[in-house]
């Protein structure tokens, strides 16, 4: 298919003889919305990282937007958006400032970052708040503004780590509907979460156990093929079988 | 061009924003520049006497008076019994005795007398040796006048003194350069390292690590704004120097601002590598503190580095902060031009090239 954004095969990444990532391969889709699961430790994070450009992989091979993640780290950072786990803006600099310094980083010009960062704002009910602190923001909005951010330069791939962990339902709901506005507009979203109602959400599933992707399908499959009634059924399933601890 | 200018932006915001940091800035060069001269002196004053007076004849009263007389010297104990003088040693109140035997003066006129014996207190090795040699020109002083009355011979005009480049010998006008370099290494040195590790620890870095911005262009954000901070700080410090102390420099304040811009390079560059290998700011500060040390210690900034030992004078061809107090007290001192520092320049550039090309290129955005 001509429309794989992301292509990963037999990608590895060792520590010392931690083996973090172990042998995984899949692909994704341009527009999907492609959830990334496992428990804590899985090696979720790990295996992020290097699609990101973060980090090298030991061994194995893939591509993000037709770049290579061993050699073209840096051409994949122009393609792509990224939201950590953890809370990654300037809590010193104003929802405005960080925008447009995000913005100039990827080469908007200042009338680009004018139009984008006021688009943004206006979709997140958020042009009260442009001249706030970044730090005084409550933690639900922090990270709206971070996923804001991390698509002001309309990336084809956004990769967001855990993005609503600690947040409150209401909240995760709207950061859902932004989800989905980026997938329409055929970003591809690659999402970690630990929220099964979430997890319901995404177009296809992979789940990680102990490094390797364990099982990869869509909800509706994965519940059919592990006989649950839920997507918690089939984590706890999965999970269960996991070695490494916590 | 654009990332860059933004970058820039952000790091002149966040040290705005810094409730501490501007204060820091402004205030720091002041106060070191204002205070630490009249703490960091090696001129040894108040060296205090006691007089064993054996004789008590003109001759003891006429060196008294003379020790009495000066600006160094206080006389505080006159006594007949060296023991006394001996155990006021002991506790700390005086630092040098003079014992003047009996019938000096006498034998003085006619022959040759006993000798005068000094016992200095050398615990504090400065003091006890200069506070002697203060001592012995005073007596030398009272003794040659004593002689010319009776022959007429002016002893002191048979040497002349003269100290050059630093006429009145004033310590103050030796140590402001190198206070000046002190305040460099503080401000340009520590500042940037924090500021790139204080990212690490916030996070901050790996949302500028997931963007293509290149590590050249990184770093030179970081390293700019530092810049532009310590060319106000060498201001400051020149300001400073010269209306508190009246030191102006004898050559060109372009040869300074020079030699600051090449300094400054260095020293943020270095501060910059160290912070790429620090994961925490305890071991950035700690890093940071050790090589301060060896800069402050060992580049001439304080004793000179002739009297070092070979070995470690062949060291400081690697330290660049000796480069920088050579140009510094040269110019403000002797007036030295840049050709006729060329080296040290050259020295200089060469180090803020290693340091800074070394930052970039140990700065990783993928591990």
């Amino acid at each position: 298919m001509n429309d794989v954004v992301i292509s990963v095969r037999e990608l590895t990444k060792r520590f010392c003889n931690f083996t973090a990532v172990d042998h995984i391969s899949f692909d994704v889709h341009k527009g999907e919305i492609f959830g990334f699961l496992g428990a804590n430790g899985a090696g979720k994070t790990t295996a992020m990282r290097i699609l990101c450009g973060l980090s090298y992989p030991t061994s194995g091979s893939g591509t993000v937007a037709g770049y290579d993640v061993m050699h073209d780290g840096e051409e994949i950072k122009r393609h792509i958006g990224y939201m950590s786990q953890r809370f990654s803006l300037y809590n010193d600099l104003t929802v405005w400032e960080n925008m447009r310094l995000f913005a100039g980083i990827y080469g908007l010009t200042s009338k680009q970052t004018e139009q984008r960062s006021t688009e943004l704002l206006d979709r997140l009910n958020f042009s009260s708040e442009r001249n706030t602190l970044v730090g005084s923001l409550p933690l639900g909005w922090k990270q709206k503004l971070s996923f804001a951010i991390a698509t002001i330069h309309r990336p084809e791939v956004v990769f967001l780590d855990e993005p609503t962990g600690g947040v409150d339902p209401v909240t995760r709901r709207q950061f859902w509907e932004l989800i989905y506005e980026a997938a329409n507009e055929g970003t591809t979203i690659f999402v970690t979460t630990h929220y099964m109602d979430e997890a319901e959400y995404c177009s296809r599933l992979s789940i990680m156990v102990d490094g390797k992707v364990q099982a990869l399908d869509t909800p509706a499959r994965l519940k059919q093929q592990y006989a649950a009634e839920s997507m918690d059924e089939v984590f706890r399933t999965l999970a269960r079988g996991a070695k490494r601890g916590e | 061009m654009r990332a860059f200018l933004v970058l820039i932006q952000k790091e002149f915001l966040q040290i705005r924003r810094n409730s501490f940091l501007p204060r820091l800035i402004i205030a720091f060069p002041i106060m070191i520049m204002l205070i630490m001269p009249l703490i960091m002196t090696m001129d040894v004053r108040n060296v205090n006497v006691a007089i064993v007076d054996l004789d008590r004849s003109t001759a003891s009263r006429r060196i008294a008076s003379h020790i009495e007389a000066s600006e160094y010297l206080t006389l505080t104990h006159t006594t007949t019994e060296y023991s006394r003088a001996i155990e006021a040693l002991e506790h700390g109140m005086i630092d040098v005795i003079v014992q003047i035997p009996e019938h000096f003066d006498r034998d003085f006129m006619i022959a040759t007398p006993q000798r005068i014996s000094i016992t200095a207190n050398a615990v504090n090795a400065t003091k006890g040796g200069l506070g002697m040699q203060y001592i012995m020109q005073t007596i030398a002083l009272s003794l040659s006048e004593m002689r010319s009355e009776s022959v007429p011979v002016e002893i002191s005009e048979l040497v002349t003194i003269e100290n050059r480049y630093n006429p009145t010998l004033n310590y103050r006008h030796y140590m402001i350069p190198a206070l000046m370099i002190i305040l460099f290494i503080l401000i340009c040195g520590f500042l940037p390292a924090l500021s790139i590790v204080g990212e690490k620890e916030s996070g901050s870095i790996e949302q500028i690590n997931v963007t293509p911005i290149s590590r050249f262009t990184f770093t030179l954000s970081k390293l700019v704004p530092y810049w532009i901070i310590g060319l106000f700080v060498v201001t400051v410090a020149m300001l400073v120097a010269r209306l508190a102390y009246g030191l102006v420099p004898i050559g060109s304040v372009g040869a300074i601002y020079l030699g600051a811009i090449l300094f400054i390079l260095t020293i943020s560059g270095f501060s910059l590598t160290i912070a790429n290998f620090s994961e925490t700011m305890q071991q950035t500060m700690f890093v940071m503190f050790f090589f301060i040390m060896v800069f402050m210690l060992m580049s001439g900034l304080l004793t000179p580095i002739d009297s070092m030992p070979d070995w470690a004078q062949k060291f400081t061809i690697i330290l660049p902060p000796r480069y920088y107090i050579e140009i510094l007290r040269s110019v403000y001192l002797k007036g030295s031009t840049i050709a006729e520092l060329n080296s040290n320049f050259i020295a200089l550039g060469v180090f803020a090239i290693i340091f800074n090309t070394l930052a970039a290129l140990t700065y990783k955005k993928q591990a």
